[in-house]
């Protein structure tokens, strides 16, 4: 039986070095063709030079102050965004949620509110800020705040009454029911959330460098496009490429991570067609 | 436990609190003299002077069809594209990565790019939102055809059911559940990049006029814009969801019963 495990393991290991290289095939593949195509002259050099140029330009790039200065303001709203969405989501959601009268009275308002495109912002935002930070805050939080919300609402509705009313009736205040009830019921919605959440900020921080020039990578991407420097374009776009998947791979590693307590994996509610 | 309520209660508890909300607004700036928040009496004049008049069309139709013709392109290709990747696991192994970083490519920045292969016109903004829109699209698809169910798929080779059939009535139906959450991860993205095409370069849409408004101080105007912007949201996710019950109306019945049993 170990035995039959240990070759299961390794055979599942190799299997997986496997489907790895078949990933990096797939990723070497795409640069080749970045590369073959603009060198052939299907499309045309000037507006999109061979990956090599790109790679070239990028780390050229990596040496100035300007690159990581943008990479940093980036980020930095994006972070910022981010904490204050969740932050806020969970305190309303919590506050909305465990009362069943507050969640009734305000399931058309969010609703209401939900879909607005936080796109429709910007102008105010613009007089408002200009192109400072707090213009880049208001795009990101409008848009991940709901994410985060809609999530602990689900979670705060998802506690076993059973629970709940075991709780009551050892006494347990309205502190220590949202620690030790609605907390670790609605904790593997939030990640949810913040999953949902990190993506769409980092969208809505781009944009806004795009739209209303505020500082970070968006802003270089369209100066360069600007000014003709395509190579420099292309490799703040492959950054803000790379920034996007770490993104992603930390959320989903962070919700292992919090959630390596839980019995199972559950289905993303928001994804499942909740 | 909802249904149970009577109706007139039903309607009453949906809009009380919105009706509240737009009421505490229009009496707080009823006499504002701020310059940035007008009060909510003119901006609602000035929406009824500027988006019920002919000249609207020549604003709102560019913008929606733009918004039309990339989404359900990206809809097309992402289906289309996504059922044979999803099919063939060596395909998807040696796929997924690359899919995955454009993915995770934040679709605006494509605006630029994409202005420098098509210059500002129509085509443009029809393939920034195409761009943006197909990856969530694609991944779900991918994601929905390989999770179909095994016996399933046997069954409907044992029994030898053509291609065609096959795809339209086991694969389709099978992923579909999945491809709608990719349509509407996309709905949000698309409305993004059609405004933001608007507002980097164009000469007519939503977005180009609200930057006009903004940038000559035309502030009710401006906030008319932003409501109608917020309008078109609702409006596009509620026929979303008219779709989608319609056509996924099996599925949350099976999941339903699923649950009660």
């Amino acid at each position: 039986m170990p035995a039959a495990q240990t070759t299961g393991v390794r055979a599942s290991l190799s299997a997986r070095t496997f489907v790895w290289l078949q990933g990096l095939a797939g990723l070497v593949g795409f640069a080749l063709l970045l590369e073959i195509v603009p060198r052939s002259g299907i499309v045309s050099p000037d507006y999109l030079p061979p990956f090599s140029a790109i790679m070239v330009a990028l780390f050229k790039e990596m040496t100035t102050a300007e690159f990581w200065t943008a990479l940093g303001d980036t980020l930095e709203a994006w972070a910022l965004g981010l904490v204050i969405s969740v932050v806020a989501g969970v305190v309303i959601g919590i506050a909305i949620g465990s009362s069943h009268v507050l969640r009734t009275l305000t399931h058309s308002t969010i609703e209401f509110l939900r879909p607005i495109p936080s796109v429709a912002l910007i102008p105010l935002a613009v007089l408002l800020f200009g192109s400072q930070i707090q213009s880049t805050l208001v795009l990101v939080v409008y848009a991940s705040f709901w994410q985060v919300l809609i999530q602990v609402l689900y979670g705060v509705q998802d506690v076993d009454p059973v629970a709940r009313e075991t709780a009551r009736s050892y006494g347990l205040g309205v502190w220590a029911q949202i620690r030790y009830v609605t907390w670790p019921t609605a904790l593997p919605y939030l990640m949810t959330g913040i999953r949902l959440a990190a993506a769409v900020a980092l969208i809505l921080a781009i944009t806004s460098e795009v739209a209303i020039d505020t500082q970070g990578l968006g802003k270089e991407i369209s100066d360069t496009e600007s000014g003709g420097a395509v190579a420099i374009m292309y490799a703040y776009v492959i950054v803000a490429g790379i920034i996007g998947v770490i993104v992603n791979l930390g959320a989903r590693a962070l919700e292992r991570r919090v959630l390596a307590w839980h019995p199972s994996v559950r289905l993303d509610t928001a994804e499942a067609g909740a | 436990m909802k249904n149970s309520a009577p109706l007139p209660r039903r309607i009453a508890v949906a809009l009380g609190l919105p009706v509240i909300l737009i009421a505490a607004w229009w009496i707080t700036s009823a006499d504002s003299q701020s310059f940035y928040f007008p009060p909510l009496q003119t901006i609602v004049q000035t929406f009824g002077k500027l988006w019920f008049s002919p000249h609207a069309l020549s604003d709102i139709g560019p913008s929606l069809w733009r918004f039309s013709v990339g989404y359900v392109a990206a809809a097309f290709i992402g289906i289309a594209v996504g059922i044979p990747v999803g099919a063939s696991r060596n395909l998807r192994n040696v796929l997924e990565p690359v899919l995955e970083f454009l993915r995770a490519i934040p679709p605006p920045v494509l605006v630029p790019v994409l202005i420098l292969f098509t210059g500002i016109g129509n085509e443009m903004k029809a393939l920034v939102i195409v761009f943006g829109c197909i990856w969530p699209v694609l991944l779900n698809t991918v994601a929905g055809v390989r999770s179909l169910d095994e016996v399933l798929a046997e069954t409907v080779r044992s029994y030898r059911i053509g291609r065609l059939s096959r795809l339209w009535h086991f694969v389709l139906p099978g992923a579909s559940p999945q491809i709608f959450t990719g349509l509407r991860q996309a709905l949000p993205i698309g409305i993004i990049l059609m405004v933001v095409s608007e507002m980097f370069a164009a000469s007519d849409g939503i977005g180009f006029s609200l930057v006009q408004y903004q940038r000559t101080f035309a502030i009710p105007e401006m906030w008319s814009g932003i409501i109608l912007l917020g309008i078109i949201g609702i409006v596009l996710s509620l026929i979303f969801r008219i779709v989608e019950a319609r056509m996924l109306g099996w599925y949350h019945g099976l999941r339903q019963s699923q649950r009660a049993g």
